[in-house]
């Protein structure tokens, strides 16, 4: 039986980058992610460096994940839209972006969903601010509030993205 | 598309391994091996570009039983190409022109 670690850590969305470098520090230092869940990683042990993690959000597309299998990379999981894959350093470097343009894609998706759901949170919480008996819409309003500010942060990345597509590719 | 678009790096690359079929992880290692290993296409670009030149045409997916996926260059795709070359061609010559007459302005 190798050996496991798990740990819990809320991280928000607009930080997947962050993410991604801690997931990559803890492979660095022989763990590498292994299976995750709400707020929980799981690793297990691996050389040092012996890995690179990425992450990206994405759709369900199956033929996506035998794309990315055939190149070299294991999926390690899902969570709501997130995907997280896993490849051996020795392949050399691992990406899933190499171009602006598909990086400001990626990015466009996020801030939609982000956008769905902060309308969506508002919707519901002014309909339940309205109910006289169970008065449970700030809750939906908060959600709203801080989905608002997710996407901001998303929109700061995809400008400063913007302008450099603006001299090069 | 208008006669004077340029293609990005990504999709120059894709259509030149593609002269002969290959599947995704073959069209990364062309890539990387034309340019030197300086182009190195990631899976996420690759797959979108792909996904999108078929839908235009420039290439298309062989069939095969396999489960590699592989994709071939169509007539379109080359004529395409062929124009990116030329274009290509253009950016050197203008280039060359203007730096050797600089050369010459500073040797005076």
């Amino acid at each position: 039986m190798s050996e496991r670690m798990t740990i819990k850590k809320w991280i928000w969305v607009w930080d997947f980058d962050k993410e991604e470098r801690w997931l990559n520090s803890m492979a660095q230092q022989g763990w590498v992610l292994d299976r995750l869940g709400l707020c929980r990683y799981e690793f297990v042990r691996c050389e040092p460096g012996e890995y690179i993690v990425r992450l990206e959000m994405r759709e369900h597309d199956a033929g996506y994940l035998s794309f990315m299998a055939d190149t070299g990379a294991e999926y390690v999981g899902r969570m709501a839209k997130w995907i997280y894959f896993r490849r051996k350093a020795e392949f050399g470097p691992f990406d899933i972006f190499s171009d602006l343009d598909s990086r400001m894609a990626h990015l466009k998706k996020i801030s939609w969903m982000l956008r769905l759901l902060g309308f969506a949170n508002l919707l519901i919480g002014l309909a339940n601010s309205l109910n006289p008996v169970v008065n449970m819409g700030w809750i939906n309003l908060l959600a709203a509030t801080l989905l608002m500010y997710a996407l901001g942060r998303i929109e700061g990345k995809e400008e400063a993205l913007e302008q450099d597509r603006l001299l090069m590719e | 598309m208008p006669d004077n678009t340029a293609l990005t790096e990504t999709t120059y690359y894709i259509l030149l391994s593609l002269y002969t079929p290959r599947h995704g992880y073959g069209i990364m290692q062309r890539a990387q091996e034309l340019s030197g290993g300086r182009v190195r296409l990631a899976a996420g670009t690759l797959y979108g570009a792909l996904n999108a030149m078929v839908e235009k045409g420039w290439i298309r997916l062989l069939p095969g039983d396999g489960r590699k996926k592989e994709y071939q260059l169509t007539p379109k795709g080359l004529e395409i190409l062929q124009k990116e070359l030329a274009r290509l061609k253009e950016l050197v010559a203008s280039g060359d022109l203007v730096m050797k007459e600089e050369q010459k302005c500073l040797n005076e």
